[in-house]
């Protein structure tokens, strides 16, 4: 009955959700709506962040920053090691929309840093192809 | 195995730069499955789960054995030793979420059209998307079991593709066989921007 397809599953570790156990209820959803956490903002202070945007934490944790809240913490916790927004999207089951607002916040307070991807116009760097070729055929 | 000092803290290294390759095609093509065979970390997605109630919506003759589809998207990573990091989107192939695939195309190395003969006319909208956007794509023909076997150039004559777009057949659930692809992929997209693929490529051998 279930699903054929999802092979080897079991070769991922399954990784905990920590913003989302806590606020997820089984009835009544989410009891933080994602505009809530944004205080209603929908457009990042700083930054485009693109689904393929790379992000990694820098400096302290931002514990009990000022205007800062656990999601924000959260983003930064995860991004110890380097995540695109769309894994940061993924992991914390918010909208794209949320989580550029708070990876703005979080920039523009200096908790990260960021590298964005090569524009489409750009994509004439032969490096790049073999890299990937290269990277490809070593799976 | 390299050199330098690899345990070096995150914040002290060079961020590597993210590139992306989109998977488009049809609803139960098999998207989902060639995302997760490459994958090197376990495939994140936003995900509803269409259950009967979207018969009639979501047409899914021919492929009755799919309880579930994705009607989000979902995607995976593979880390290219230290510079790149290669990002996969299996995109939704409903027209009614094409909102997202401008977001999932910009900037796209290049794309794979996942196709399935039984309903060959499912990859029409991926085609033509990429065809007007200018994204180099190739078509792979994904071989599901009981599914009849057509012959590629015919396949490529009912796409009404051109000569230039490659059209191979795969096994999604195949990893040897999704590299394959993922390889022929970005050779053609080398030589759609003009670039000279390497002389020691197969097709050359």
């Amino acid at each position: 009955m279930m699903p054929p397809e999802e092979p080897g599953h079991d070769r991922w570790q399954d990784d905990a959700d920590p913003v989302q156990d806590r606020w997820h209820d089984e009835h009544s959803g989410p009891m933080v709506r994602p505009y809530v956490m944004t205080s209603g903002r929908i457009e990042p202070t700083r930054g485009k962040f693109d689904l393929i945007t790379l992000v990694v934490s820098v400096g302290a944790e931002p514990d009990g920053a000022v205007g800062l809240g656990p999601e924000h913490v959260a983003i930064a916790r995860l991004c110890q090691s380097v995540m695109s927004v769309a894994e940061l999207t993924g992991h914390l089951n918010l909208p794209i929309a949320t989580v550029r607002v708070l990876l703005g916040d979080l920039l523009d307070q200096g908790f990260i840093s960021m590298q964005e991807p090569e524009p489409e116009a750009d994509m004439h760097d032969i490096r790049l192809y073999k890299a990937v070729i290269d990277g490809l055929r070593a799976l | 195995m390299v050199s330098g000092p690899s345990s070096l803290p995150t914040r002290a290294r060079r961020l590597p730069t993210a590139v992306k390759i989109v998977i488009a095609g049809g609803f139960g093509v098999g998207k989902t499955t060639m995302v997760g065979t490459v994958s090197e970390t376990k495939p994140l997605r936003t995900e509803e789960i269409l259950t009967d109630e979207s018969v009639g919506v979501d047409d899914i003759s021919g492929v009755e054995k799919k309880k579930t589809t994705t009607v989000a998207m979902d995607f995976g990573r593979i880390t290219m030793r230290d510079e790149y990091v290669l990002y996969l989107f299996g995109t939704p192939g409903q027209e009614r979420f094409w909102f997202m695939w401008d977001e999932v195309a910009l900037g796209a190395l290049g794309a794979i059209v996942l196709a399935d003969t039984r309903r060959l006319s499912d990859c029409f909208p991926s085609v033509d998307y990429f065809e007007r956007r200018g994204t180099p794509f190739i078509v792979a023909v994904n071989c599901f079991q009981g599914a009849r076997q057509y012959d590629l150039a015919e396949i490529q004559l009912a796409l009404n593709l051109g000569p230039a777009v490659p059209v191979m057949l795969c096994d999604a659930r195949s990893l040897d066989s999704c590299k394959q692809v993922l390889i022929d992929l970005v050779l053609h997209a080398m030589k759609t921007r003009g670039l000279a693929p390497n002389q020691e490529e197969p097709q050359n051998a």
